[in-house]
This record gives C-alpha cells, structure tokens and sequence, in this order.
C-alpha cells in the first residue's frame, strides 16, 4: 500500500531530494505501522518526537491503512 | 529595592524603599498586585485614575539566562479587564540594574496632546535612581524606525528605551508599548492589551534608562544561586528545542506553524478551517530557507535581548538581502498570514515592519484584518490590500481608526458574527475547537483570549510536559489551572516562559529555577511552592476583573464556535460551561 508520509524541521534532511511540501509518498506492505514506516525512512527514531496520523497523534504502533497521511515531527516548540 | 511613583499631572516624582511585602514579588507578581490595589475596577482606562506599572521579574538584570523580561500591567483598554503584557528587552535588565521594583505612572496632564520622555538615571550623591522630564512634541506623529535613531543620538548608544507609537497616540484599544531589541530597533513589545495607549494617555511619550553608575544587585547565597543557573542553563542547552541550533535557534517560533496544520489547528481564514494550504510557505522551516537563500549562508537566530541563551528571533531579508524586519514570530506569522488567507513572507514581513513602526500588536492587527475580510473589505489572500490597511491605522484615516479600536470593535462596525475573541482580546494562533485545552485558558484566563497565560499546547500538540489527545476536553480545566498558575509564577520571577519546553521535560532545570530564586532572595522554596504561589497572583487578578464586572459569564469562547464544526476534524467546541467554571471556581 501507499503512504504519504510528510517531514519537518531537522528532519527535513531525511526526505528525498525531489519532495515538495516536505512530502514524499512511501511503499509499505498491509498491516505496517507507524514504527515500520519510520525504519522505512531511515529516520534516526529518538529524534522523532510527535507522529500524527490524518491529523490525530498516534503511537508507535498504529497499524496504518492505504493513503494514510503520516506527519513526522521531532521535538519542536514556540508561542 | 525602589518604589518609583511618577505623577504625569505636574511631572513630579518620588522614589521610596519597595514594602517588604514585595521583597518575593517580581514581575506580572508586582503589576497585577499594585493594580489590584490601586487601580478603582470601574475607572477609565484612559483616565487618570488608571495606572500603569513596570515591573522587572525578581531574577532580571542577574545572571540567570534568559531573564531580560520586563512585565506592563494596568486596566487594559482593550478588555476592559486587568491585564499584564510580558517583553523580552534590555530596558528590563536596565530597570533592575537600577534597583526599581516597579515603575508607576500615575496621573494625566491637564494640556491635551502634550506629551514628556523620562530619563531615568542613577544619582550617585543620593544613592537612588532619579529622573528629569523632558518635552517629547519633536518625536509626535512618527515611525519609530524615525524615532529611535533620534533618541540614541541624543541620549548615547548604552540607553535603553521603552515608548509608545503612533497607535497609542490615536488612543488605540490596539496599541502595544515599545521596547528597543539589542541592536536598539524598536522591535520588542508589550503587545497586548492596548498597554500604549494607556502610556500616551498619561502624555508620556518614552522612558529612557542609564544604569550607569548603578550598585551591583546583591545575592544572597551565591553559590545556591549560581547551582540553579548551572541546572537551568544545562536542562536548556540539552533540550532539542532551546539548544543551540535546536528548534527555536533554527527555525524560530514559527516552527509551530506545520505542527498546528498537520494537527487540524492552525486557524485559517478568520477562524473558518484549521487547515491552510500555503501553511509550508509561511512555515518556520522556509523562513529559514527563505534566509539562507537571500544571505548566501544559513544563519541562526539571535536573542531579543542580552542573556538569553535560547536565541529564537530571526531577521527576515529583503529579495537582494538586506534587512527588511525583525522578527517574524510565529504568532504575527499566523496572524497576518494564515489567518488571512496570505502565503507570502514578503507581505507578512511588511506587515510585522508596519506594527512595529506604528506600534500595533500583530496579534490583535491580523485578526482585525481576518474580521475586516470576513465584512468583505478586502479579500482573503489579498496581502497588498492587508498591507494597504495597515497603512490605514498608522494614518488614522476613519477606516484606520476603526481597525485600530481591534478585532471585537472591527466586528461590530461591520455587523460579524464570526469574530475570535474572549473578553474583547482575540485568539492568537490555536483553534480552540482542535485544541480543547487552549480554548479553555482562552476562555477562563483573566487577560482575555492569551495563549502564553496557560500554555497546554505543551502536552497537547507538542507531546511536552506530558501527552494529551486535543480534541478531548475531559481533564482539561484541571491541566489549564496548573499551567495558568505555573505561568503566573514564571512570568513573576522574569525568566521567559520558552524555558517551559525544557524544565517541562528535565527535572533538575526545574528545580534550578527554584534554586535561583532561593539563592537570589535568602528563601527557601520547594517545586511543590510555584503552584500556590501562582494561584495567588490569580486570584488577585480575578477579584479586579469580577469588580470590573467580568465574572464568569465573560469566561467563554464566542457562540460560532460552540455552533459551527471545524474542518479537518469537523468539532465544535464542547467544553461544558461547568468545566469552564471549575477553572476559578477551585483555583
Ligand atoms: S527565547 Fe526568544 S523570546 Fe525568549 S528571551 Fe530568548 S530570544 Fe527572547
């Protein structure tokens, strides 16, 4: 299934070259989840802080389903 | 420390010892405290009964990192309501260098549109800070990017100035006060509540201050002290968003802009989605590219004021790289941009540079624009048109003056029913119907609608100081009070709150915070002492604004949004109205 997983602030530099919007679409085999799409892009995982999933913060764990949109976040904070 | 009294009536002063009751109190603890003891509830806030208080926070002006905060407090124009607006400047670390407590303006001339500047200085014979009043009628009428050039010729480059604009003069309910950044632009501000036109009402035009000659402050247990900087200043440069080139030194507060989006609650359009498809534009990550690209390197942001070890403000640059202004914060980012439809920095930064020019609060300036689009005005996404009404109000043409009495009174002219504010303040950059929690301190907070007075984007969004779902509201008046109470703390002792990402998460920079106050002051403060002492600098906030007559019928977010579902996530906010009482009720 595909996935759009989208990637900000440092962690920006993991996205392939050509992505715009910080977004690039990604490969995954029914059932994986948060954390399978995470190896899949070789994202250093202790940076990675909030990971929503259509807008909803979600675990490690959640088994994601076909279009998921997956927003990728390290710590990040202002006011 | 000093107790400074100014009478605008006949430009007279006195300077006596602080009461010791004030000895632990510093900051909105002293503001919120004077003008709840002094200020008649039902007087006029741009009468002479009203006064206006400066007060540095109890750690300001000593080595503590990221402590230049300066607190402006009195009966906001805006809200009706007691309000204090927390800066980061040098001028707060020249006030404490001074030895002054508080700073109280009092009074109003007789001569209608004649305004004075103050110059405060040290007195070395009496061994106190004095000051001489000066007219100000050469400095009327102008861009401050005019004015403090003029100001640093006349009183030499080591001054420190806090001033009103063009906005306050006009009498705005939209009009912030001043303060000089460290490159001595007029950047940094007191923003909301309509603090400068409090200050021109009393025809006090600037307060310039010259530590020089000043004692050293005293310490009272320095190696207490020095413990709880050394704990702070580790748990800052440790956490991923205050170190050095972390989340705030990268990319600024508008870091949050992409977070908020992706979360379904960055609000869009005067408050009608919570999505923006030009949120990556605008986002801190291409203002940062944005940067890079016109300086030819990557650049790192700098402090709004000495000391601060954090650095989160930017300086956003013309297409052939130079200086066009800073900083863009994420709030004025959302303000002017997402807010109103605008996807482009060089228009958001336009606008920044015109509220700093003229003195207008960018929060209050882009939400009047959201409801000014909303009537129809202008449309949504038209940043020359948004631009152009900036313009208006620094004029004050009509329609200018309009704008400038705010979002509410914007609403009214033109008959919007759509229109974010709580208490005559309106919402900064969180949609309370996606962030249930942040509608509750909007809604209970004794300022008005404020995001900084109970910050639960914490754990809320940001997975910070704990982990809570936003779009339930179940629990979260408690959460709302702790933070409202914690921050009441923080903006009292002078640290500025972007320490809360840090100590939120490493203990020990907690307890340094305490450490520091205890080796400041000779206490002996426990973690377990910042809640109640907090909740006491509420309560007196409370009780001005219930003899103002704002009870808790005030406490409550505008009808659209209990009525009108919020895209992506389609809800409305359902925060019961016996939760949103519980907030004071039980404080
Ligand atoms: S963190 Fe940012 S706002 Fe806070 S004191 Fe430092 S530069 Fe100023």
């Amino acid at each position: 299934m595909q996935v759009q997983a989208r990637l900000f602030a440092t962690l920006r530099n993991h996205l392939p070259e050509d992505a715009t919007d910080h977004t690039t679409q990604v490969e995954l085999p029914e059932g994986a989840t948060v954390e399978d799409l995470l190896e899949k892009l070789e994202l250093p995982k202790d940076e990675v802080r909030v990971t929503m999933v259509n807008g909803r913060a979600r675990p490690r764990e959640w088994e994601l389903e076909p279009d998921d949109e997956v927003g990728i976040f390290p710590a990040v904070g202002g006011g | 420390m000093w107790l400074i009294r100014i009478n605008m009536a006949d430009r007279s002063y006195t300077v006596e010892k602080a009461p010791a009751a004030f000895e632990t109190l510093g900051g909105r603890g002293v503001t919120s405290t004077i003008v709840h003891d002094e200020v008649p509830p039902l007087s006029h806030p741009l009468g002479p009964s009203n006064k206006l208080v400066f007060s540095p926070g109890l750690l300001t002006g000593t080595a503590a990192p990221s402590s230049a905060r300066i607190s402006a407090g009195a009966k906001s124009p805006l809200t009706g309501g007691i309000k204090e607006s927390n800066a980061g400047t040098a001028w707060a670390q020249h006030l404490a260098n001074l030895g002054i407590k508080a700073l109280v303006v009092e009074g109003q001339p007789e001569e209608k549109g004649a305004y004075w500047m103050a110059h405060l200085t040290w007195d070395d014979q009496e061994e106190r800070p004095s000051i001489e009043f000066l007219p100000a009628d050469d400095y009327l009428g102008q861009s401050l990017f005019d004015v403090f050039p003029k100001l640093y010729e006349r009183f030499g480059e080591r001054v420190t100035i806090a001033g009103v604009g063009v906005s306050g003069e006009y009498g705005y309910a939209n009009s912030g006060i001043v303060y000089n950044d460290n490159n001595q632009r007029p950047n940094r501000y007191s923003g909301r509540g309509g603090m400068g036109a409090v200050m021109a009402s009393k025809g006090l035009k600037f307060i310039v201050a010259d530590p020089s000659g000043a004692p050293r402050r005293e310490v009272a247990d320095r190696e207490l002290f020095n413990q709880g900087r050394r704990k702070m200043r580790e748990a800052l440069q440790e956490h991923a968003i205050t170190q050095p080139k972390g989340g705030l030194n990268m990319y600024g507060t508008a870091v949050l802009i992409n977070i908020l989006n992706e979360a379904g609650g960055l609000p869009t359009r005067n408050f009608s989605s919570g999505r923006f498809e030009g949120a990556a534009k605008i986002a801190g990550e291409a203002i940062f590219e944005g940067i890079k690209d016109r300086a030819g390197e990557e650049v790192f942001n700098h402090g709004c004021s000495p000391g601060c070890i954090i650095q989160c403000s930017n300086t956003w640059l013309r297409p052939d790289g130079t200086e066009h202004v800073s900083c863009i914060e994420y709030e004025s980012d959302w303000a002017l941009g997402a807010n109103c439809g605008i996807d482009s920095l060089d228009d958001i930064a336009e606008m920044v540079r015109l509220c700093n020019a003229y003195g207008f609060d960018t929060i209050e300036t882009g939400t009047t624009i959201g409801v000014a689009m909303e009537a129809g005005v202008i449309p949504f996404g038209d940043g020359q048109g948004a631009i152009n009404l900036v313009e208006e109000m620094g004029k004050g043409t009509p329609l200018g003056r309009i704008l400038g009495g705010g979002t509410e009174f914007t609403g009214r002219a033109y008959g919007v029913t759509r229109v974010p504010t709580v208490k005559g303040q309106s919402m900064p950059a969180y949609e309370p119907r996606a962030v249930k929690g942040i509608g509750i301190t909007y809604a209970t907070s004794t300022m008005g609608a404020d995001h900084t007075a109970g910050y639960t984007i914490g754990p809320e969004i940001l997975a910070v100081g704990g982990d809570e779902d936003p779009l339930d509201p179940e629990g979260k008046a408690a959460l709302s009070r702790a933070f409202q109470a914690t921050t009441a703390f923080i903006d009292s002792i002078g640290h500025c709150l972007f320490i809360a990402f840090a100590i939120l998460d490493i203990e020990s920079g907690y307890e340094g915070m305490v450490e520091e106050c205890n080796g400041l002051l000779g206490t002996d403060w426990t973690t377990d002492d910042v809640v109640p002492m907090g909740t006491e600098v509420l309560k007196k906030e409370r009780a001005f604004n219930e003899a103002a007559g704002i009870g808790p019928a005030q406490d409550r977010v505008p009808e659209f949004m209990t009525r009108e579902p919020l895209p992506p996530h389609n809800q409305v906010f359902d925060v019961p109205d016996e939760a949103l009482d519980s907030v004071y009720g039980e404080l």
